[in-house]
């Protein structure tokens, strides 16, 4: 199975993107916050989780996915939100808590919504995995072939409701792809604390014979596209429910002002020399006749965008007070 | 006595009747080698081990259903919800049947549980993370939730919690772990639950209040003191169930009440109070009762939350309303 060149480089164009945006997001977070971690103040408000490292995850799936495919993302949504296309200028507003945001600037960083290509997200860890399923049934009762993703950390793995909608997904055989990126933690609880399997996918066979299970070693973005590629398909066809477990790397805290006191000495420094973008990147010079002038120039539509994003965002208002009010039955 | 924050009261009570009491064990997401996301325990995996101090799977109904297992079994298992924003995760556990088991036993089974969460807004922390949910909570007969305004407080009721012999639901507001310090003595010592505190002492008018709010009523109270306006500040410190007593004493000596709560209006712990006094002490009454609280709507992102959060300034408005009639 070969990769289009159309493919490849929508790939390293929309990894290099969420990277940048997140680099971004890493530095404006900071911005007018003392102490320096103050989700009481500054440029953006809140708690803050960054992909920054697990693009693969995102854009090895992405790359099979329509705009009326559905997507419910987690709290750490940037890169599944960038991958599916959603509004770059108005989602960063939203993050800003500005009022040209997503959600008026009422949902924030962890409530990112896109209705024009069916992304949804939630705080509440696991809460999107019926929620896909949901949409995967409305998909099947429409007589549509969209799909519809579930992404997740390796710890939502461990709720009920990946249980409850992997049960349901199966027995109704719906077009549901469960997603985990497993960075191996949650929070501060290492994986082999939390979970009494090597890996997700594993799970798969305990929830019938048309749940599929996938394990994509490495962050390794190619294996993604391709383990991806057969799960979207499966699920078009009506093939049933996939899980597809990502080895991926936080390169971050778990959250902006982590101290991260429970990862060994030298952690980040070892994941961050497998980068997943600087050896795509070589790759598609190396295996796939990519020209460094191509390649830059990818990178600097990327930022355009993203630096477009970011002034929007700064320089759209904040919403009035009496917006809280809008919307609730008062 | 020792000079703490909140947070630090409630470790060293946490520590000290782990210490005491070998059936005490502590569990919940985050909670051992990381000490919490907030630090609450702190210290408590390395001192007694995985034995006692358990980080559990992502997991909310799995931790309220583990607790009422083990307490089944004659343990006192604490257990954390890591915000309290997640508890419709564990909402059945809690609700549906660690509150309920001693009745439907006909009284033969106890649970000592304790759920202790983070709660509260002030601290930007976006909605599902900020959340005054202690309501839902206070309608729930068979549990009792206990929500403390000061390091004192919060060592002196949580080894009562830990003590009781029923499910308590213990709410710690996030803004009160570390904007002050307090003198807490370093023996044990409790704190009986169900009964108010008087914060301040006054003739004018009746402040009830609880957990944060009590910091902006003493504001206001103080603020108030300036023009002549004596105003008594209560401090529920358990909001269910309610220590009608000490509050009705209260009105009837001052003649009039303003209610004052950081949780949105509707169907609260307000709500329940305001209805008491208006049926047991609205004779006293000179003035019709204030209520101080968040608007109706969902918890609010970003900037929005400074001006929608009750504060000082609102509670004086009503006091002089009510003093003013
Ligand atoms: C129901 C619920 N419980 C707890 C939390 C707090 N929390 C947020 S993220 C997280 C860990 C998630 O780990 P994982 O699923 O592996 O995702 P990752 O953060 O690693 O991307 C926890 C405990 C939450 N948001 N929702
Ligand atoms: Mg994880």
């Amino acid at each position: 199975m070969t990769i289009s060149r159309k493919e490849l480089s929508w790939m390293y164009e929309t990894m290099y993107k969420s990277r940048y945006y997140e680099d971004e997001m890493e530095k404006t977070y900071t911005e007018g916050k003392t102490p320096v971690f103050n989700i009481g103040s500054g440029t953006v408000p809140g708690e803050m989780h960054l992909s920054t490292g697990q693009e693969p995850a995102a854009i090895g799936i992405s790359v099979h996915l329509r705009k009326d495919d559905i997507v419910a993302s987690p709290h750490r949504p940037h890169h599944h939100a960038i991958a599916k296309g959603v509004d770059l200028k108005r989602m960063t507003a939203e993050i800003f808590g500005k009022k040209t945001g997503l959600s008026k600037g009422k949902g924030g960083h962890m409530h990112l919504f896109d209705p024009a290509v069916h992304f949804s997200c939630s705080g509440i860890v696991g809460a999107g995995l019926p929620q896909a399923a949901g949409a995967a049934l409305a998909a099947k009762k429409k007589n549509k072939d969209s799909v519809a993703v579930a992404y997740i950390g390796e710890g939502a793995a461990n709720t009920g409701s990946f249980h409850e909608s992997l049960n349901l997904a199966s027995l109704w055989n719906l077009p549901y792809i469960v997603v985990v990126e497993n960075n191996s933690y949650g929070i501060s609880v290492p994986k082999s604390a939390s979970t009494s399997v090597a890996s997700n996918d594993l799970r798969a066979s305990a929830y019938g014979d048309n749940v599929k299970g996938y394990y994509v070693k490495d962050n390794d973005p190619i294996a993604m596209y391709h383990a991806s590629k057969e799960a979207v398909e499966r699920a078009r066809k009506g093939e049933g429910p996939s899980i597809i477990e990502i080895e991926t790397y936080r390169f971050l805290g778990h959250f902006q002002g982590d101290a991260e006191g429970y990862r060994p000495e030298g952690e980040v420094e070892e994941l961050r020399e497998k980068d997943p973008i600087p050896l795509f990147r070589d790759l598609l010079m190396k295996d796939h006749s990519f020209k460094e002038d191509e390649l830059v120039s990818l990178e600097e539509k990327a930022k355009g965008e993203v630096d477009e994003a970011y002034a929007f965002a700064r320089e759209s208002d904040y919403p009035d007070l009496e917006e809280a009010l809008d919307n609730v039955f008062i | 006595m020792a000079n703490l924050t909140m947070i630090q009261a409630i470790t060293e009570a946490l520590d000290q009747e782990m210490a005491k009491d070998e059936k005490v064990m502590i569990f919940g997401e985050d909670v051992g080698k990381n000490g919490g996301v907030f630090r609450a325990t702190q210290g408590l995996f390395d001192k007694y081990g995985e034995d006692r101090v358990n980080d559990t799977p992502l997991a909310e109904s799995g931790i309220g259903g583990m607790a009422f297992g083990l307490a089944m079994q004659g343990f006192r298992p604490i257990a954390e919800i890591q915000f309290f924003g997640f508890v419709f995760e564990v909402m059945d556990s809690i609700v549906g049947q660690m509150a309920r088991t001693r009745y439907r036993m006909g009284g033969k089974v106890n649970l000592p549980v304790v759920v202790r969460s983070p709660f509260g807004g002030g601290v930007h922390t976006p909605e599902m993370h900020a959340d005054n949910l202690e309501g839902l909570m206070a309608q729930s007969p068979g549990l009792k939730v206990v929500i403390p305004s000061n390091p004192y407080d919060a060592k002196g009721l949580l080894t009562s919690a830990i003590r009781d012999e029923d499910p308590v639901v213990f709410l710690e507001h996030m803004k009160l772990y570390r904007s002050f310090r307090d003198e807490v003595p370093e023996e044990q010592y409790t704190i009986p639950l169900g009964k108010a505190a008087i914060a301040r002492e006054g003739k004018d008018v009746t402040i009830v209040t609880y957990g944060y709010m009590v910091r902006e009523a003493l504001k206001a109270a103080e603020q108030l003191e300036a023009e002549n306006i004596s105003a008594e500040v209560i401090d529920l410190r358990t909001v269910s169930p309610l220590d009608i007593e000490t509050i009705i004493n209260s009105v009837e000596k001052t003649g009039r009440a303003v209610m004052v709560q950081e949780a949105q209006r509707q169907a609260g712990v307000g709500a329940t109070v305001i209805s008491e006094i208006s049926q047991r002490a609205i004779l006293s009454l000179k003035a019709p009762i204030g209520f101080v609280a968040a608007p109706d709507t969902v918890y609010p992102f970003g900037t929005v939350e400074n001006d929608w959060l009750p504060n000082a300034k609102d509670i004086i408005g009503k006091v002089k309303e009510a003093y003013n009639f």
